[in-house]
């Protein structure tokens, strides 16, 4: 790059703000899906709305396309850098500006991560109720950006629930507010439009958001089963009889075993493993938890654990959190995916998932949403092994495909970003995805907003590494993945 | 002028060649809109052609009002044309209702009651209670994305609806979203269109989640002197372990308001519930109610006459500040004035006075102080007069280039609604 632009661009951020050593700029050659990685031109790191708007100026100025980044933690490519483009990373803007507890209102700049805010909150008895798995780590722009879910989006809804205002610098560096503190903002629903834009509409600069009151009671049911299909019907029979679970979880064998020897959750030795979290009244929580128990056993569970203690409760939750990760440890490399189907297709489709893992020779974990039908199979390969990779990922296109047959989708969490736009036309037709180009180009006529994503077409002239490469940061020993 | 006249009497007849001889229908005086008085009634039969009968109409110049159960047609500014009406009556089928994972898929003319009535029967309900439901389409409650009083538990129109099917200005017609409950796969269309008072395309189908109908239902009424009280007492429950599913202050006088709660759950869950309202009230008391106070905001429009009606949206904790506001101008200006507000900060006002010109002043005033505590007034209902002196939306901040930059690349011909939206989009 120019060196009179980079001192452009470090008069405004300074030093500190400033990434253009080869080996530092390696850092963010990718995000959480490793398999993609192009090296930034340059990272910026402003630390507020006016440097990253002077910064957005000047790319716009020399059209230089931009990639913004929270914590990195994306599962989709989201975060990787463009060719010849600059990344802009918000991390050092992570302060909480403001708590209304009162009003249940909290804004924050974008760096702050997701647990921070019910790190803040949760003296006064609030959460914030997005949780997805990197909530200890990912940022709320990220959170935004890609309209992360988690395991209690179930009851609780994704990400866009709970976004009510948004400050964001527009491509030609232009600032705007989207939405409100107050309901019903006057106008199109441009929060609504933006969250889960994946970083392609503009950088959010700062974000007002809903948190909720603490239920009085939660209970969390492990239920051992002998296949995921029975534990599967558990969860319809659940449904069906009118309750509303804040959480059902299934894990497999496999993703037991790695999350087992990961953390130490105390599962029991089982094929499938449900998890039930009801929340609520104390006196409600507790008649229905006794209606539960019952449906897991109708259903063939042989072993019924409640979760009594906190403790106990947080134990079993980092055992499922952990479990993409955990997965590492049984399998050298693994492709996750994320694809959603109607529930009631839980059985047939996981048998049908059962069926194409055996013909590819690959193994497949299970975690997943049940409750919304949000599966995560892990496909585990061998990358030294001449072949595999290209049938890892293949069979994952194979079950995304199995998805959308079923009346579901691509991804229910993770969001498109580089690694599945090549897919996004066995959901849409080309009219579909011309609607939304209109709405990009609304926000973003000159494409500079992290182009070449979530659409199929588009080239980015990614590398693909020769040999598995953990994310430097991971050999670092500073993160594992999730 | 006769030029103007060829291109409708030609529009109609192709229109007929569209959607059936039979299905355009003239117009009569109370289908006029503000006053403005459109030519035909068209009646598609189907989504496919909708996305015809805008295509036609775009490249023909004509304006098109898209019209459900009707029972908002009053929101918005005066239209700029309104050479037809776009009649959804005819999509009123119940599509699918997967029970077992809580969706249904309806077509947009189908009535709230009608799909209330469908997955009641097994024991589910959509989430939504907007005024009118007999009347009320699906299409029409997410082009004005109407909130009723369960939204303090179950979020707002937009978060219950998975996907839709759109027909574009452009005679394509689209889907977003899906029919599963967790979906990010591309721009989140849903949203935009959602609220968009049919200025973008017209939504001809949506996709619901659903919600288990409670078995024991239960609402309790305290009345107050102060609005100051009550918004103590809202705010104490709000950060209570309370699970309720409707919290609303109603004023008509600033010292006579009442607050309303609902419970919903199992049975031997509800005394619990009332023991706990009841210590959470410590100086009031709590009643069962008698008449049904849920149904307070389609009260609010039951008698005609010189009314405003407007939605004012502020924080949970300035309700009393509002109330304050609303009965003060109501009394200088001389009208009488009733306010229905739900915990989450959205409160609709209705004013009553004999001479508009004292209505319109006393709107003005209170836009100024609602704005001034940071929140937004919508006019929802007013007379004609009224709507050509104001912008029925307020004004809109620096968004309002992105939105009209929206518009411009949906409806680049301006044909649907058009004036009607913020900013006289």
């Amino acid at each position: 790059m120019d060196s009179h632009l980079i001192s452009e661009f470090r008069s405004i951020v300074s030093d500190r703000g400033l990434v253009t050593a080869a080996e530092q700029l390696r850092t963010y050659e990718c995000d959480g899906l490793t398999l993609f990685r192009v090296v930034p031109e340059l990272v910026l790191l402003p630390a507020s709305g006016e440097e990253i708007q002077a910064v957005v100026k000047i790319c716009h100025r020399e059209r230089i396309p931009f990639v913004a980044r929270g914590s990195g933690t994306g599962l989709s490519g989201g975060a990787l850098p463009v060719k010849g483009g600059v990344v802009i990373g918000v991390s050092r803007m992570n302060r909480i500006l403001e708590i209304d507890v009162p009003n249940a209102r909290v804004v924050v700049e974008p760096g702050v991560t997701n647990a921070a805010i019910t790190a803040a909150v949760s003296a006064h008895g609030y959460f914030y109720a997005p949780d997805p798995s990197s909530q200890v780590v990912c940022t709320v722009a990220g959170n935004v950006a890609e309209n992360s879910g988690g395991a209690h989006c179930f009851k609780y809804g994704v990400t866009t629930t709970y976004i009510l205002g948004l400050e964001v610098v527009l491509s030609d560096g232009s600032l705007v507010h989207l939405g409100s503190k107050t309901m019903d903002c006057p106008g199109y629903d441009l929060v609504g439009s933006f969250v889960g834009s994946e970083g392609t509409f503009g950088i959010v600069t700062r974000i007002t958001l809903r948190i909720i009151k603490k239920p009085e009671c939660t209970q969390t049911l492990m239920a051992a089963f002998n296949s995921s299909s029975e534990a599967g019907s558990a969860v319809s029979r659940i449904i069906a009889s009118g309750m509303f679970p804040a959480a059902m979880e299934i894990m497999d064998r496999l993703a037991l075993e790695a999350a087992e020897a990961a953390v130490h959750a105390n599962y029991p030795n089982c094929q499938a493993l449900l998890l039930v979290e009801l929340d609520g009244s104390a006196r409600e929580v507790e008649l229905l938890m006794d209606q539960v128990g019952p449906i897991c056993t109708l259903c063939g569970a042989w072993e019924l654990k409640l979760a009594k203690s906190e403790a106990e409760r947080v134990a079993v939750w980092k055992g499922r959190k952990a479990a993409f990760a955990a997965v590492g440890r049984i399998s050298p490399n693994y492709l996750v995916q994320d694809g959603v189907i109607p529930r009631t297709a839980l059985p047939r489709v996981l048998g049908e998932i059962d069926r194409l893992s055996v013909e590819a020779g690959l193994r497949v974990a299970n975690v997943f949403h049940a409750g919304d039908g949000n599966l995560h199979p892990l496909v585990l390969y061998d990358r030294r092994i001449a072949g595999q990779e290209q049938r890892a990922m293949t069979l994952a296109e194979d079950i995304l495909r199995l998805c959308v047959e079923a009346g579901g989708s691509i991804t229910g969490e993770h969001g498109i970003g580089e690694e599945k736009k090549q897919f996004m036309p066995i959901m849409f037709s080309a009219a579909d995805l011309e609607a939304m180009q209109r709405l990009r180009s609304a926000f973003d006529p000159y494409e500079l907003c992290n182009p070449s994503k979530m659409f199929p077409g588009t080239d980015t002239n990614f590398q693909r590494p020769i040999a598995y490469e953990p994310h430097p940061i991971e050999k670092a020993g500073l993160a594992q993945r999730y | 002028m006769n030029e103007r006249q060829d291109v409708l009497d030609r529009a109609w007849t192709d229109l007929e060649a569209v959607v059936g001889r039979e299905y355009v229908w003239p117009a009569s005086a109370s289908d006029a809109i503000d006053g403005l008085q459109p030519t035909r009634i068209i009646v598609p039969g189907t989504a496919q052609e909708i996305a015809q009968v805008l295509q036609y109409c775009s490249s023909a110049g004509l304006g098109v009002i898209p019209r459900g159960g009707g029972t908002q047609i009053g929101l918005g500014n005066r239209p700029q044309k309104a050479d037809l009406i776009l009649s959804t009556e005819r999509l009123n089928r119940v599509i699918e209702h997967a029970w077992g994972d809580m969706t249904v898929i309806v077509e947009a003319g189908c009535t709230v009651e009608h799909v209330q009535r469908t997955v009641g029967e097994h024991g589910q309900r959509l989430a939504a209670d907007p005024r009118w439901p007999e009347k009320c389409t699906v299409g029409g409650l997410l082009a004005t994305a109407e909130s009723g009083t369960l939204r303090i538990r179950y979020g707002a129109v937009r978060d219950l609806v998975l996907g839709v099917e759109v027909a574009l200005p452009d005679g394509s017609l689209i889907k977003a979203g899906g029919k599963v409950v967790k979906n990010v796969a591309g721009y989140d269309l849903t949203k935009l269109m959602i609220g968009s008072l049919g200025t973008l395309g017209v939504i001809t189908r949506a996709v619901f989640r659903l919600h288990p109908l409670p078995v024991a239902t239960a609402s309790y009424s305290a009345s107050l002197s102060s609005a100051g009280e009550a918004v103590r007492l809202v705010l104490a429950i709000l950060d209570s372990y309370l699970v309720y599913t409707g919290l609303q202050v109603r004023a008509d006088r600033a010292d006579h308001i009442s607050v309303d709660v609902r419970v919903e759950g199992i049975p031997e869950s509800l005394q619990d519930q009332f023991e706990k309202l009841s210590k959470i009230a410590a100086g009031c008391t709590f009643a069962e109610a008698v008449r049904d106070p849920w149904k307070a905001r389609q009260e609010l429009f039951a008698t005609p006459g010189s009314s405003l009606i407007c939605k004012c949206s502020v924080l949970p904790s300035q309700i009393a500040s509002l109330c304050d506001v609303v009965f003060r101008h109501a009394k200088s200006a001389e009208v009488a004035a009733t306010l229905v507000a739900q915990a989450t900060g959205v409160a609709e006002v209705r004013l009553d006075a004999a001479p508009p010109p004292s209505l319109a002043e006393a709107l003005k005033n209170l836009r100024a102080e609602v704005n001034r505590l940071d929140g937004t007034l919508v006019v929802q209902q007013c007379p004609v007069a009224i709507k050509e002196a104001l912008d029925v939306w307020g004004t809109v901040k620096d968004a309002a280039p992105l939105m009209k930059q929206i518009k411009d690349k949906f409806d680049p011909a301006r044909m649907l609604n058009p004036g009607r939206f913020v900013g006289a989009i």
